[in-house]
């Protein structure tokens, strides 16, 4: 038996593949967007794994440190790492900023971190790691900097070393590793001037500058600039010690807040970027139904067309089955055609977004799925057009 | 017929194209596509470590000029940036009555040296009474025992003689009396003198006024600086070490020095002192480097790098410090073998400053591990080596 549903494709498979085409172009769009939905929650979900934390030790009443401000002394550490079960306790501070080389800024995460402490980039695509306690980098490659480069953050210029890869914040923005005490001072250093006109604030209060005490002001300044703060304290736990109980401990007798990975998670993802994670999501919601309804009318625009055709088959006595089997072929072929296309476009251009895009197998496979049954679906509407034609219109028309 | 086969073979072609696209793009992304990785063998070289610090220019003797008794400045006599020597008059205080009360002790004690005249002149005059009274004594005694007067005329000038020597000895008295008193006076005058050159400030070194911080006029109390002035040949810089970086520190390391006004210049010197003490609040250890010169126009309190080298250790086992990873609270290395990747917890020394890092332990001669990689490994990661990941895809590396 020939194939009816090939043997048309044959005939106008211009036609046909075009039509795939431009179904696959919009198919693409959809699953760009389910990876885009996928890439904001990943993006909070790598930010937690690339920290290498258990527990995050923020300010007390705070859901620090990404959520919201979190400010603790530097020295809080000491006094965790003395709880059984930490193995490791490291400062680590956060700051957003615009970080300029050259004379161009970019939107970069500034990590102080600990070398060999949690908070660590975990691995690196080029260059080495710090050597250096002071002005030294690695950034994420999506910052655009490459290595030898000199990037200034507040009063210093740091070399960048190394280079690593989805190290981002949960808003997407790439991060720039800097040593801690580097951090500390970039993320409560004022600028000069307005040191400077603190120190004469300072010196013109008659309560701080008397001249009885000679040095007084002197010290009362250098307390003024000095900075012995951070955001968080990341801790890694020893194995079989519960992260809840540990955290339970810390809020319990150290009068700090302590997220588990789970708590952190549920800050991050069903607090932080809810928001922005519903209008992407309900956009895609949108887009699958526009795009579902046009793969169905395409299907049975196609058979319409195809109707005097069809009136032929049925004139030389073809039969119901044959009709409708070429019909749903040619649906089913359309909908493959325009799935692979989807897909391939979609890897293509993801890479050229700005945030991160995640193609997720099973959200393809979704989508494949979704793809065939609304091709179905529409060619039992063409069908059922189909097979009520009058043989007659093959010759009346 | 030869239409029929030209349309099937384009539609083969076509569907061969977009199938080869589809599985192309499988490869290259999801789970089926391997992990890129750069990898190094692990060798024996040599490995210099390095130590860094930043440190600010202090003056190793700097020192503060000011009066020992609360007072008020009467003039300041040098300004900021001027080369003193040393015994320099640099400021004066006020005396307020100092001058008159050397007056007055000098007065007093020009009046005691002439008290002491006066006593000496006594004395003189004693002396001669006496000698006049003991030639008559011993003129009427001898007449008195051959009889020419009577025993009571011998006796009146013998008690003449006596009473002579009594004088004689109260104005020798009189006169050492007075000699102390102007000794005193002058020692007083002398104290007033002292206290008067007391209120000079003089500069204790050859060196340069660095702060002028009272006027004339101005009021200050005891040890408050009126001028402040730096040894300038005694510059060194204050380095300050991440404790957990310091080890090797030492006294006489070799030293290289920028300073933040001259980034492109460095600076030779060494480390001239280490300090017992290390802060306890910045975690930081504390060393002093001295410039093997003193560079001309460096200002007290600039900000410097430090670099310090340590001796290099020979033919060690190195790989790039890149491959370090943690690992389930483990430092370690991805090792490249045949049947895949093993992650080998190491034990490593040194850090060269090259980014070389020395493996003590773990690793041998000639293992391949790997540096950079794409993303985060695990046991079955599936990778493909390339020889970077940065210029070969920038496309890849910017996903």
């Amino acid at each position: 038996m020939i194939s009816l549903a090939g043997r048309d494709i044959l005939h106008s498979w211009d036609k046909f593949v075009l039509t795939g085409i431009g179904l696959g172009l919009l198919i693409g769009a959809t699953l760009t967007m389910a990876g885009v939905y996928r890439g904001m929650v990943d993006d909070a979900k790598v930010l937690l794994t690339n920290s290498g934390a258990d527990l995050w030790v923020v300010q007390k009443d705070t859901q620090g440190p990404y959520a919201e401000a979190s400010t603790i002394k530097d020295d809080v550490y000491r006094s965790v790492l003395g709880l059984p079960g930490v193995e490791q306790a490291a400062n680590v501070s956060y700051l957003t900023m615009q970080v300029s080389s050259g004379d161009t800024d970019r939107r970069t995460m500034v990590v102080g971190f600990e070398p060999g402490q949690p908070g660590e980039p975990g691995y690196l695509i080029a260059g080495r790691r710090l050597l250096r306690s002071h002005y030294e980098a690695i950034a994420d490659v999506k910052t655009g900097l490459a290595l030898g480069e000199r990037v200034r953050v507040r009063r210093h210029e740091y070399v960048v070393v190394g280079l690593t890869r989805r190290m981002v914040s949960s808003g997407g923005d790439p991060m720039l590793f800097i040593p801690l005490k580097d951090a500390q001072e970039a993320q409560f250093l004022k600028d000069n001037d307005a040191i400077v006109s603190d120190r004469a604030r300072t010196a013109a209060n008659p309560a701080l500058n008397r001249p009885g005490v000679p040095g007084l002001v002197d010290a009362i300044n250098a307390s003024q600039t000095s900075n012995r703060n951070v955001n968080a304290v990341l801790v890694r736990l020893a194995d079989g010690y519960p992260a809840d109980s540990v955290a339970q401990e810390i809020r319990r007798w150290k009068h700090l807040q302590a997220y588990t990975r789970d708590d952190m998670e549920e800050i991050l993802v069903a607090k932080l970027i809810a928001t922005s994670a519903k209008q992407i999501g309900m956009f895609l919601a949108i887009l699958t139904i526009v795009s579902a309804a046009i793969v169905a009318f395409i299907i049975y625009t196609m058979t319409l067309g195809k109707i005097r055709e069809i009136a032929v088959l049925k004139l030389i006595g073809t039969r119901n089955r044959s009709i409708a089997g070429m019909i749903l072929q040619q649906a089913l072929g359309l909908g493959v055609i325009g799935f692979v296309v989807g897909k391939i476009s979609a890897t293509l251009w993801a890479p050229a977004f700005p945030k991160y895009v995640l193609l997720e197998p099973a959200d393809a496979l979704t989508a494949f799925a979704i793809v065939m049954l609304v091709c179905t679906l529409a060619s039992t509407l063409a069908i059922r057009v189909a097979l009520k034609v009058d043989p007659a219109t093959a010759i009346g028309g | 017929m030869n239409t029929q086969r030209l349309r099937r073979f384009g539609f083969i072609a076509a569907a061969a194209i977009l199938i080869a696209a589809f599985v192309w793009v499988l490869a290259r992304s999801g789970p089926l596509a391997p992990v890129r990785v750069v990898t190094a063998t692990v060798a024996r070289a040599d490995i210099a470590p390095m130590l860094f610090g930043i440190g600010v220019v202090e003056a190793r003797r700097s020192y503060l000029v000011g009066p020992t008794s609360a007072g008020r400045v009467r003039s300041v006599k040098v300004d900021v940036g001027e080369q003193v020597t040393a015994g320099q008059v640099l400021a004066e205080m006020e005396p307020v009555d100092l001058d008159q009360r050397y007056a007055a002790t000098s007065a007093a004690a020009a009046r005691a040296r002439n008290a002491v005249d006066t006593a000496a002149a006594q004395l003189a005059d004693s002396v001669a009474r006496r000698r006049i009274a003991a030639a008559n004594a011993n003129r009427y005694d001898d007449l008195g025992r051959k009889g020419f007067v009577s025993i009571s005329v011998s006796e009146g000038k013998s008690q003449e003689l006596k009473s002579a020597d009594a004088q004689m000895a109260a104005a020798e008295s009189a006169l050492a009396a007075a000699r102390q008193d102007f000794a005193r006076l002058g020692a007083e005058r002398d104290g007033a003198q002292q206290q008067r050159a007391n209120l000079r400030l003089q500069a204790p070194v050859n060196g340069i006024v660095t702060a002028r911080d009272a006027e004339a006029g101005s009021t200050v109390v005891a040890g408050q600086a009126v001028l402040r002035l730096i040894a300038p040949d005694s510059l060194w810089v204050k380095l300050r070490l991440d404790q957990n970086r310091s080890t090797g520190l030492a006294p006489d390391l070799p030293a290289e020095i920028v300073l933040r006004s001259r980034p492109q210049q460095t600076f030779p010197g060494k480390v001239a002192r280490i300090e017992l003490i290390s802060d306890s609040v910045t975690e930081e250890r504390v060393a002093q480097v001295s410039f093997d010169s003193v560079p001309t126009g460096v200002s007290v309190g600039e900000m410097s790098e430090i670099t310090l080298r340590l001796p290099a250790i020979k033919a060690a086992l190195v790989v790039p410090n890149a491959a370090l990873r943690q690992r389930d609270g483990k430092s370690g290395v991805w090792l490249q073998t045949a049947d895949g990747l093993r992650f080998v917890a190491v034990k490593t020394g040194v850090a060269g400053a090259d980014g070389m890092l020395q493996i003590l332990d773990g690793l041998k001669e000639g293992d391949a591990v790997i540096t950079h990689s794409e993303r985060d490994l695990s046991a079955n990661t599936r990778t493909k080596v390339v020889s970077s990941l940065i210029a070969a895809a920038p496309s890849a590396a910017g996903k």
